[in-house]
């Protein structure tokens, strides 16, 4: 019996030949990640050790992107103790305002995560990184801390589910909406504990950035893990950014899968998903006359390049709707910076857009676009629960950047066809 | 370990948002998390929570965030024990690091009452419902996790451990 990708990764950072679903295993750690809000619990746990220094101090990454730059004192406070603590320790990777960006689109830019790592973040959106063909996932505090004191970490073998693609996308469907589609056929808990591996012609086609979008969202069908197997975009892209050597793992032909998927792409429709959860997902022609007060464009769901430039090509020479609030957020310096150079906050701005520098803020209710009582809002975040970006009485509606940008002009949730230019 | 409690139900799907909402996470202060514990929920809930009271919950609890403020606000607002149909991975993890009790217990749970008293014996995973009796039984913590519960979660565990 063969292996899946996600079994050989654990298996090669177990020191083990192999390892099935199930079995426990201790594992080496390449990369260990915490943001703004969960570091802090972790450094508390971690001076608790009293230990001198992190397992390796190159492979602690801290980014300050929650509630950064300074929302209030007391996240000002929090992220004073991440500070003292990244100079004391001698955190190499260590991102404040003016360097960060949201960290799962940060860490890919950056070449800090490779195919084959095995990796723990303090996020549940870590699994993001399965999209390069690595092995990555969210934990708490405390076992972050564990992480940055012995750089290994214990797992249980996921079983593996496989969701394979046929097809050609429609136009204005993208990485988004094939999750959203998938969370809205097995449920936010459809695959609990077990490994999302995606695959077929489609998600070949598709780019780095539509499958780091895809791996993201794991987490909201429960997944422990998303991925995709390495091919020469997943190489080309990491290519210019590499600082260490990596290794490539792909599953086998007679890999063991609990469940295979099978869609045809080309019948998928952008997709929206409803208050208040992920799996609520609809063709976004069953959404269509939704009035929102609020758009946002960003997060590290969909706060990259192509994420911009596809809502820029919707709203250039556009007005959003004046009965909306358009928010777009860069996901990092370096995509701000491109974006400038390109033009696109130049479209957003004559938009009516208020572009940010890059921040977590809006997602989660933080700030930096937080909805009142009643208000509504198209997000292309990743969670739409009770009271997430604000108000418990406020609703978000989850869709991909090109339904946001149509959504916009016209102040109603809207199919991009009929805004096109 | 013996636990009774007076119940407090929630559904499925409780999400890490409900249970301590991001609006709250710019605290690390156990007894702040606690007084908005469960808010967006149920509003009352941390007013009227007394301790040792135990939560009886639907499939998939803890779903959303990695925040370990979550089960860190269960436990501060005096909660001895979480019982739910099933748990979300990070959630599960979080709750056994820190010391929350918790317990899988399938669908049969759900015919537990809001306000009923109940006794927990988390070596066995044992349930009696005392007020409309009944006994259910969940899987038991293996006794290192036990270990790592009554010691008030992993770290503790870890310096006990390497001080014996």
């Amino acid at each position: 019996m063969g292996m899946t990708i996600t079994e050989k990764i654990l298996a090669g950072h177990a020191g083990r030949e192999r390892v099935a679903p199930g079995e426990l295993v201790n594992c080496r750690l390449d990369l260990v990640l915490a943001n703004d809000i969960t570091a802090p619990l972790a450094i508390q746990e971690f001076r608790k050790l009293d230990l001198r220094k992190v397992f390796d101090p190159g492979r602690v990454v801290l980014v300050m992107d929650h509630f950064t730059p300074n929302k209030d004192i007391k996240s000002a406070e929090q992220c004073l103790v991440i500070r003292e603590f990244a100079r004391e320790f001698g955190i190499v990777n260590y991102f404040d305002v003016g360097a960060m960006g949201i960290e799962h689109c940060l860490l890919p830019e950056q070449g800090l995560v490779l195919p084959g790592d095995c990796m723990i973040g303090a996020d549940s959106h870590t699994c993001t990184y399965g999209a390069l063909g690595a092995f990555a996932t969210g934990v708490g505090s405390t076992d972050l801390a564990a992480g940055m004191a012995l750089g290994e970490c214990w797992f249980k073998v996921p079983e593996s589910m496989k969701f394979v693609f046929h097809g050609e996308l429609r136009p204005w469907v993208g990485g988004k909406d094939l999750i959203l589609y998938t969370i809205g056929q097995i449920g936010v808990e459809g695959a609990r504990y077990r490994a999302m591996e995606f695959a077929g012609e489609t998600i070949g086609a598709l780019s780095v950035e539509g499958r780091l979008t895809m791996c993201n969202m794991a987490v909201e069908a429960g997944a422990k893990n998303g991925i995709v197997a390495p091919d020469d975009k997943t190489l080309d892209f990491v290519a210019g950014r590499k600082k260490r050597e990596f290794q490539v793992y792909a599953s086998d032909p007679d890999a063991c899968y609990v469940e295979v998927y099978e869609y045809e792409a080309g019948q998928i429709e952008p997709q929206v998903a409803f208050p208040h959860l992920p799996e609520n997902s609809r063709p976004v022609s069953e959404a269509a006359g939704i009035a929102v007060d609020q758009v946002v464009i960003g997060s590290c769901t969909n706060g990259r390049l192509e994420d911009l430039r596809t809502a820029a090509g919707i709203l250039k020479g556009r007005r959003a709707s004046s009965r909306l609030r358009l928010i777009v957020i860069p996901g990092t310096q370096e995509i701000y910076l491109q974006a400038m150079r390109e033009g696109l906050l130049e479209v957003f701005v004559e938009a009516g857009a208020a572009v940010s520098t890059p921040t977590c803020g809006p997602c989660l209710g933080g700030h930096m676009g937080v909805l009142a009582h009643g208000e509504r809002a198209l997000s292309t975040t990743n969670r739409n629960f009770v009271g997430r970006m604000g108000h418990p009485e406020s609703e978000v509606y989850l869709a991909g950047p090109a339904v946001a940008a149509a959504t916009a002009i016209t102040g109603y949730i809207t199919h991009p066809e009929e805004v096109a230019q | 370990m013996i636990i009774k409690g007076r119940i407090w139900k929630f559904g499925n799907d409780v999400d890490t948002d409900l249970i301590i909402p991001a609006r709250y996470l710019n605290t690390t202060d156990p007894q702040e998390l606690a007084s908005h514990c469960m808010e967006d929920a149920d509003k009352s809930f941390a007013g009227r929570v007394q301790p040792g009271d135990i939560i009886v919950a639907g499939r998939n609890f803890g779903c959303g965030s990695s925040r370990e403020h979550a089960p860190v606000a269960i436990k501060s607002a005096g909660v001895s024990c979480v019982i739910a149909a099933s748990f979300a991975r990070i959630f599960y993890r979080n709750a056994v690091n820190i010391g929350l009790p918790i317990l899988e217990a399938g669908e049969s749970v759900q015919a537990i009452e809001n306000g009923d008293e109940v006794e927990v014996d988390l070596a066995t995973g044992k349930i009696r419902n005392l007020t409309h009796p009944a006994t259910y039984q969940a899987a038991a913590f293996p006794s290192f996790m036990q270990q790592i519960i009554e010691a008030g979660g992993l770290i503790n565990y870890v310096r006990e451990r390497m001080a014996g």
